[in-house]
């Protein structure tokens, strides 16, 4: 037990579990985005159930907690990704094919996982840079205070709607915003079943099935998230 | 009258381990489609010697896809163009007339190249040593039906033990991971109760092994699955993980 970590298949269990517990978190992060869309269905006025969302995931101590999890959780994955692939490469060799390689019939998000994490991790910093870091204070923006409806109360809190309907206004965030989201579906479609087949919870019959569900998360997350963005930009 | 082909070949020579490579063009012609490739090679060395040069030095063996010897990177995949078939059992006719060949060695660097096609490649032998057999004495050999297997079990372990250790996977893989190689040889073995007793030990001293010499990390990329030869199923990975990381919890 003491070693696992010196070892290939020890590693990759980090990057499995570390890779799981982050899809945990986008369908979390999707659920509380669907709001932005939601409104009109409940009947409440555009804005105030993403208000009562962020307000939410503000205060809730619970989040507090999970939140450096969370950060600790991208971290193991993007250092961990970048020793696996230095070492991958060394074992590689530095002699590749005269003739290429004309192996058919692979996926191509499984050859090509770190330049997709590579996108995603650069829409990242932008992600963070436009909401988070106003949301959490760290950036200045004109907050306005909004009224909604939270645990039965009405409350008060920071318009984060207007935040973040004003960012999808702009057309070339929306692209990157949708091209983040693509990246992160092709991410998904391969990195769902191969964590699962990294911690062992794999075989003939549940390969398919696992990829089955993989590409349906991946269409989810991916989907989903560039979805709201281009609706936002379109109808709200 | 049997058809014939004439190929140019574009092969990679290197007269020794520390010695630099490099590409040679070679004309072979009148090749019957009927013939393998390895046959193709013959011919071309016989034309070598005749012209007082040095022939390509390759590895082979049993010519009948069963021994794992016979190696060759052909036209950007191992074992070449066909599928599920050894270099050996590559017949001439999946060539068209006037096409060009290359040929190279596996690349990668725990298969160091010998010479010209020759790699390396005793750090299989040496994952081998490192566990990949049943020591338990089993004194004499018991009733066949004493210990019940399931046909399931049975098949599946058959289906991994079909791996011949040629080493295409290896080449094929983007990460040179040997893990495909590894897990067929730790699952042949966990599938059956003899093996069973040792599957722990084995598991933890065969990725090892792996480790130490230098193989890659598997991404569960597939390019393995689809150019063994032998069919050996990606599932394999899965449970070779399975063995190997139940073995180390219970440290």
């Amino acid at each position: 037990m003491s070693n696992l970590l010196t070892t290939s298949i020890g590693r990759k269990l980090l990057m499995s579990v570390s890779g799981l517990f982050l899809i945990l978190f986008l369908f979390v992060h999707l659920f509380l985005n669907s709001f932005l869309l939601l409104d009109g269905v409940f009947g409440f006025e555009r804005g105030q159930m993403f208000n009562a969302g962020v307000h939410f995931m503000g205060t809730n101590p619970l989040i507090k907690i999970i939140e450096p999890v969370l950060a600790i959780g991208f971290i193991v994955h993007i250092i961990y990704s970048l020793i696996l692939t230095v070492q991958n490469m060394k074992a590689r060799g530095p002699q590749a094919y005269a003739s290429g390689k004309k192996t058919t019939g692979i996926e191509f998000a499984s050859q090509n996982m770190l330049v997709l994490g590579i996108v995603i991790a650069s829409f990242l910093a932008v992600h963070i840079i436009n909401f988070y870091m106003k949301m959490k204070g760290f950036i200045a923006w004109e907050a306005g205070e909004v009224e909604f409806p939270f645990l039965g109360n009405m409350a008060k809190g920071e318009d984060a709607y207007s935040l973040v309907n004003a960012t999808f206004k702009v057309l070339p965030i929306v692209i990157l915003y949708v091209v983040g989201s693509v990246a992160l579906a092709f991410h998904l479609s391969h990195g769902f079943w191969s964590g699962f087949q990294t911690i062992g919870w794999n075989n003939k019959t549940w390969m398919p099935r696992l990829k089955c569900i993989g590409n349906i998360v991946a269409i989810l997350i991916g989907g989903g998230f560039a979805v709201i963005a281009i609706a936002q930009y379109l109808f709200f | 009258m049997e058809k014939t082909i004439n190929l140019t070949l574009k092969v990679w020579r290197q007269n020794g381990p520390r010695e630099k490579g490099r590409f040679e063009t070679y004309k072979v012609s009148n090749i019957s489609i009927d013939s393998s490739f390895l046959e193709m090679m013959d011919i071309l060395n016989e034309q070598l010697i005749s012209e007082n040069k040095e022939p390509v030095a390759f590895d082979h063996d049993c010519r009948e896809g069963i021994c794992g010897m016979c190696s060759l990177y052909i036209n950007g995949r191992p074992h070449g163009p066909d599928d599920d078939v050894t270099t050996c059992q590559l017949h001439m006719r999946k060539f068209q007339d006037g096409q060009t060949v290359t040929i190279e060695p596996w690349r990668s660097a725990a298969f160091p190249v010998i010479k010209d096609l020759i790699v390396n490649r005793s750090a299989f032998d040496q994952i081998i040593a490192a566990g990949g057999y049943v020591s338990v004495s089993t004194g004499g050999v018991p009733d066949a039906n004493a210990i019940p297997i399931p046909k399931v079990d049975a098949d599946e372990s058959m289906d991994a033990a079909s791996c011949i250790g040629c080493g295409a996977c290896v080449a094929a893989c983007k990460n040179g991971s040997a893990m495909l190689f590894v897990s067929a040889k730790v699952s042949h073995l966990a599938l059956l109760p003899q093996g069973r007793v040792e599957g722990a030990r084995r598991a933890k001293a065969m990725v090892a092994k792996m480790d130490e010499l230098g193989f890659g990390n598997c991404t569960n990329t597939g390019a393995c699955e689809v150019e063994c030869p032998k069919n050996i199923s990606l599932s394999n990975i899965a449970r070779l993980n399975r063995e190997f990381l139940s073995a180390k919890l219970k440290d």
